[in-house]
């Protein structure tokens, strides 16, 4: 990243300024330092900047890219489930051990397999460990489970997908499908991954037991913060220049790209697979602070949503996802926690928690009539370009 | 026997020499029997009974075991009714009713056992009652316990049957019966054999009864029995099965476990130590192993059964199955009508599972139509259509709470439902879509918005409990073809919905003035313009026509599914796949793809029945697979018309 | 003058419709030609099956001098083979600036990671505003390439097409909607690309091929008509009878 990229850049830069201050204003006003905010508060400031992280992914595949894709949370869930198969393992084992400690004679390792495969796989009937489990127990590979499987998965998709020049609203159907498709295998029991239990328990962090959670969470807020500013900086590295050209050239007229020699589908493929991957990294930052993962999370209607705040972000620029994300997510977790107070119209009350919904569909409908730039649309009044 | 032989006699209408008695008569020669009857000696009493031939013998046995019969001081019987302190006593013989204080009789309380052994043998009466619904009733008590006492009875009471339907079932009940418990061998071979062409799920439970096995073992195969097969231990049953019937004959012994090995070790530590092994190396299979036979080697325990004594043990013996029926002809007949049955069940359930089939890709086509014209003429996708199918469904059912008739209802529910929907997708192209036309992905998004809004409203104002949308009675029930081929009415009615509007939207594109106008306008919008077709107008009627028929298959849906305001989301992802597979701009693309999608999903879960789960995540990664071959779908527009 | 491209008996039908029949062309390098014929005479199919948009259902497409056929080849491939296509319509990337349209265009390699970590170099920028001089847009240089008027945009996907550097240019109807003046321009810009390499124009305006001066091939009806100079294929009985109404 020369000195040239920054200076052409200089949003990149601005942005980098506002998350660092954000992030150390949250540290100083956590529980570890003046406690004006909660545990639970920084967890949710945590959680949303991984969902600003999946959202800038999700804004180089389409805003930049023009493919609408419709099951990113689908990454995004596969590697919440990478390290969470890690979490549950390595603490479940830790309490076997744990237990099985006071017997008399010292346990065998089938015996500690056996015990953790029934804490597991109890729920589901089940005490055997299913093969994709086979490296639950190394944090290293299911680490790299989390970049893998996310990229694989997006590879073979992708390359079939684009291969057959498979485009537009057809594409999004296609993505849903897959995103569906998964999901569902992932509600059977059979599945291997506790069918609709999901995985649990993942805020315990295997070998911080002693640690309390205020300062695990934080932990957790600064690495995603770090997260989120190196995705922002390899994804504003990845628009811009010829690559960025060529990227929003397949956007506005794919069929010309390919005339002028470029291998329209390998660009897609690169980018698809590139965010899926950066996708099962938000992932998994995410649930471990979420604490469950379940198949719900997966189901179409969260990738749809993922589009919803890039949308109302602004599309084909960064901070313009990471705006929509966090103004959004925020903003639904404060209507639909019931914090906002009821209005009473006399004949009738608005609970905010039934009609947030119908307030952010309607809304939605609105931002793509009347403002298809999104928030992020507004800086352009501030800032004007020099042209 | 003595009994069966008896009711032949009475059956066969002949003359008992005991017939001068009455029924007192008989009831006081057995007056002890009567009064404590146990299993074993009411037999007696029934068959004097029977064989009396006096009509009231039915009668009192029904009251007998319904604890209706008391007796006297003096030892008579009589048929009474309690009314509080007094007796309603109705003589056995005559009929003639008084009433006593209850104070001098004492209740018959036959026991459980006695009462199915005078159940038993009331069949006999009722097969033969003049009214056919208590001949019926016995028939079907017959078929519920089949006993080898009932077979005589029954072949007695086929010649006089009347009733068609009925005779035929005690024929097929007689065959059942005979088939297990005739005399002669070849009596059941051929009740056996004419089995084979029964689908029913009785006539393949009577032969599988009859072909029940039993595990068995030995040194070498046994020629006295009947003998179904060979098991070979880890092919046709595991190892552990074979060890384990070895050691229920106490010809092994049990093996022993590992929590059996910890536990025996634990109960031996001495001094820190099992035999010479110190704890702290205990914590490998082998040298638990080790340490169990060191104490084993002493006797403090039983000797470890090694795996290789195990299958040191299963290769002395061979392992088979008996067949529970010792006749050979029989059992082979009987293996025969079986196969024979099950492939005529084969070629039933394929019938069926094609009927439920058409009827998926009905209700695919139903849900998918509208959605088809939409996309085809305007290239919007519509997220918001499942809603309107909702919309359709919740139509219906207030139409219910208004209308009580239910085939009034949904006569009224069907034309409003369109009414209503054709309203809101009018509305919606008007304030949303023509500003977005050009921008389908957008259009997408903002149509994602309205389904969300609107799933929430429906949430809001019917609650999230599922609505009953109540079909009327002439829809209940199946018209059932035999027990594996059967279809619920309402499919069919949903059959032949999808078939008329399959009809009505062809005749409206090929036939009328408005359906030349959505063609040209599918084909080439520029020109159609050019030549003086209102786009704007064609789009909002196409619009429009597209979501009230939504509304339809939505009501269509509600009949059999509940309606939730969840309910479009259900159908939302099969339809777009039912557009995309089956091509877009086209009717016949449409049909095609629903069937496709309907038969493939039906298929799938017939490999795979356990799990309908699965059978959905194959056919989405069938789908993914089949747009690689097929990108525009089954019916593919070709040439320049086709490019984007 | 060796051939460059020879197509040879191809065909090709849309849902019945024989948009190409037993069409034979061959075009030299280098070489200016001129394809003329009415609406539907299957000019831009032509086009289409020698840049691998379509396929077709028979026939032989050679290509340069080891004898490639390109029917296997995807367009990209085509494209990094050496031919170049401007389109009717002019499609210029309109959210780009011209210097982006001009440098993704530029002859380098065009794998997603070579160009991921494509480094700007002197001699490309160097190239870029060569061509800018030449098809007159160097003041627009950093102005996004929508703002540019209809004839700019021409122009700019000459300097595209010029920028990939290809062996034969495919150009369809490349004076539609300009000026006498900028026709003029362009002319001479296509008669100059023409003295090194292979190019082909698609042209209805009988006046500017007259202006290209050179040799004509009349397409009717999917298959080649007439070929010559202009005034010899504008003598032919056949070629006016097509033109002027038939018979």
């Amino acid at each position: 990243m020369d000195k040239t990229f920054i200076g052409r850049n200089p949003s990149v830069l601005w942005f980098l300024l506002a998350l660092g201050l954000f992030t150390a204003g949250v540290t100083i006003l956590s529980e570890a330092g003046l406690s004006v905010i909660s545990t639970s508060f920084v967890k949710t400031l945590g959680k949303t900047l991984c969902l600003c992280l999946i959202a800038i992914a999700m804004d180089v595949v389409w805003g930049y890219c023009g493919i609408l894709s419709l099951g990113h949370f689908a990454f995004f869930g596969i590697g919440g489930y990478a390290i969470g198969m890690w979490l549950m393992y390595a603490r479940t084992e830790g309490i076997v051990v744990e237990s099985l400690s006071s017997q008399v004679i010292p346990p065998t390792p089938q015996e500690i397999t056996d015990a953790i495969g029934n804490q597991i796989f109890g729920v589901v009937g089940s005490s055997e460990f299913p093969a994709i489990w086979a490296f639950a127990d190394s944090l290293f590979l299911q680490l790299l489970m989390v970049i893998l499987v996310p990229g694989l998965l997006a590879l073979v998709f992708g390359w079939l997908a684009f291969r057959s020049r498979v485009t537009g609203v057809y594409l999004s159907i296609l993505t849903q499908a897959m995103t569906l498709a998964l999901a569902l295998y992932l509600f059977q029991n059979d599945s291997g991954l506790r069918g609709n239990n999901g995985l649990s328990g993942l805020q315990n962090i295997p070998g911080f037991e002693d640690t309390p959670q205020s300062t695990i969470s934080l932990a957790f807020f600064l690495g995603s913060a770090l997260a989120l500013g190196l995705g922002y900086l390899l994804f504003a590295w990845v628009v811009s220049g010829k690559m960025g050209s060529v990227i929003k050239a397949i956007r506005d007229d794919e069929a010309r790209v390919r005339f002028l020699g470029y291998q329209v589908e390998s660009y897609k493929l690169f980018v698809f697979t590139l965010t899926a991957i950066v996708s099962g990294i938000a992932g998994a930052l995410y649930y471990p602070q979420a604490g469950i993962i379940n198949p719900a999370e997966i189901a179409p209607i969260a990738s749809i949503y993922l589009a919803v705040w890039v949308a109302i972000g602004g599309r084909g620029r960064l901070y313009g996802a990471v705006i929509g994300a966090a103004f959004v997510s925020l903003l639904s977790s404060w209507f639909t926690s019931g914090g906002v107070p009821a209005v009473n119209l006399g004949f009738y009350t608005i609970q905010w928690t039934d009609w947030w919904l119908v307030l952010l569909g309607v809304s939605f409908v609105a931002v793509t009539l009347f403002f298809p730039k999104g928030i992020g649309g507004l800086f352009d009044y501030l800032v004007r370009k020099p042209s | 026997m003595h009994r069966l032989i008896l009711a032949f006699a009475l059956l066969l209408g002949l003359t008992p020499a005991v017939s001068a008695q009455t029924l007192q008569d008989i009831l006081q020669t057995h007056a002890d029997e009567v009064a404590k009857p146990g299993r074993r000696t009411v037999g007696v009493v029934l068959d004097d009974l029977a064989a009396s031939g006096l009509p009231g013998v039915a009668v009192f046995l029904e009251k007998w075991q319904d604890k209706s019969v008391w007796q006297r001081d003096d030892g008579q019987f009589f048929i009474a009714a309690e009314q509080a302190d007094t007796l309603q006593l109705t003589d056995i013989d005559s009929g003639e009713e008084t009433s006593a204080a209850k104070d001098t009789f004492t209740q018959l309380k036959p026991n459980g056992g006695v009462r199915r052994v005078i159940a038993t043998a009331l069949v006999q009466f009722q097969l033969m009652d003049p009214d056919v619904e208590r001949r019926t009733t016995a028939v079907a008590s017959i078929a519920r316990r089949p006993d080898a006492s009932q077979l005589g009875p029954l072949l007695g009471a086929i010649d006089g049957e009347t009733d068609a339907a009925l005779k035929a079932r005690k024929i097929q009940l007689a065959n059942f019966l005979s088939a297990s418990f005739a005399e002669n061998t070849e009596d059941r071979i051929a009740a056996i054999n004419s089995l084979s062409t029964d689908t029913s799920v009785e006539a393949r439970a009577v032969l599988n009864q009859i072909l029940t096995t039993s595990p068995g073992l030995a040194t070498s195969l046994p020629t006295d029995q009947n003998v179904a097969g060979v098991l070979t231990p880890g092919e046709d049953m595991t190892r552990d099965e074979a060890y384990r019937l070895l050691v229920e004959a106490e010809l092994a012994a049990p093996r022993t476990p590992p929590d059996v090995i910890r536990a025996a070790l634990e109960a031996n530590v001495v001094d820190g130590r099992v035999g010479n092994i110190p704890v702290a190396q205990l914590g490998s299979t082998a040298n638990r192993e080790r340490a169990y036979a060191q104490l084993a080697a002493v006797g403090t325990v039983a000797p470890l059964v090694t795996q290789s004594d195990r299958n040191a043990a299963i290769d002395e013996f061979i392992f088979f199955e008996t067949y529970d029926e010792e006749d050979k002809a029989i059992t082979q007949a009987a293996a025969a009508a079986l196969g024979a049955v099950e492939n005529r069940v084969a070629a039933g359930q394929t019938i069926d599972l094609a009927l439920d089939a058409l009827s998926l890709a009905s209700i695919y086509f139903l849900a998918a139509i509208g959605l088809a014209i939409t996309f085809g003429v305007m290239r919007v996708i519509n997220m918001a259509h499942g809603e309107f199918i909702m919309m359709g469904a919740y139509t219906g059912y207030v139409v219910q709470l208004f209308v009580p008739s239910y085939t009034a209802s949904i006569i009224i529910a069907l034309p409003l439902a369109f009414a209503v929907t054709f309203g809101a997708g009018v509305v919606m192209e008007r304030l949303v879509i023509r500003h977005l036309y050009h921008r389908p992905l957008e259009t997408l998004l903002a149509t994602f918005g309205i389904s969300i809004a609107l799933q929430q409203l429906a949430k809001n104002i019917f609650g999230t409990q599922a609505r009953p949308l109540t079909s009327p009675e002439w829809l209940d029930g199946a018209l059932v073809f035999s027990d594996v081929v059967q279809i619920s009415y309402i499919r069919i009615a949903i059959f032949v919905l999808a078939l008329i509007f399959l009809g009505l939207i062809l005749y409206v594109l090929k036939r009328t003035r408005l359906g030349l106008e959505v063609r040209a306008v599918t084909q080439n919008p520029g020109m159609a313009a050019s030549m003086g077709i209102n786009p704007d107008r064609i789009n909002m009627l196409t619009f429009g026509l597209g979501s009230g028929i939504a509304g339809i298959a939505g009501v269509a849906i509600g009949l059999y599914a509940k309606v939730t305001s969840e309910m479009g989301a259900d159908y939302i992802v099969q339809s777009f796949m039912t557009v995309v597979v089956g091509g877009v701009g086209n009717v016949w693309g449409t049909l095609a793809g629903a069937s496709l999608i309907g038969f493939l999903q039906k298929g799938i879960e017939w490999l795979n029945p356990s799990n309908t789960l699965a059978a959905q995540t194959y056919m989405i990664l069938f789908i993914i697979l089949f747009i690689q071959f097929r990108p525009k779908g089954i019916v593919a527009l070709k040439g320049r018309a086709a490019a984007d | 003058m060796s051939t460059l491209l020879e197509v040879d008996g191809v065909s090709v039908s849309f849902d019945g419709f024989r948009a190409i029949n037993n069409l034979s062309i061959q075009i030299g390098e280098p070489e200016l030609r001129a394809v003329i014929g009415p609406n539907g005479a299957g000019k831009t199919t032509f086009m289409d099956i020698i840049t691998g948009k379509t396929k077709p259902d028979e026939g032989k497409v050679i290509w340069g001098e080891r004898n490639i056929s390109l029917l296997g080849m995807s367009e990209s491939q085509i494209a990094m083979a050496g031919i170049g296509r401007k389109f009717q319509k002019p499609t210029v990337f309109e959210a780009q600036t011209v210097r982006e349209n001009l440098a993704m265009a530029l002859r380098n390699p065009r794998g997603p990671f070579s160009v991921l970590f494509y480094k700007k170099s002197r001699n490309g920028a160097a190239r870029i505003e060569e061509i800018a001089e030449e098809v007159g847009l160097t003041d627009s240089l950093t102005r996004p390439a929508g703002e540019l008027s209809h004839g700019q945009k021409q122009w700019l996907e000459i300097g595209m097409l010029l920028a990939q550097d290809p062996r034969l240019l495919l150009v369809d109807e490349p004076a539609a909607g300009m000026t006498s003046q900028e026709r003029e321009h362009t002319t001479d810009l296509l008669k100059r690309a023409a003295q090194t390499r292979a190019v082909v124009v698609v042209e209805h305006d009988m006046e500017f091929v007259r202006r290209l001066d050179c040799k004509v091939t009349v397409l009717h009806e999917g298959s080649v008509l007439a070929e010559g100079s202009l005034d010899h294929v504008t003598a032919d009985q056949t070629v006016i009878d097509v033109y002027l109404g038939r018979g």
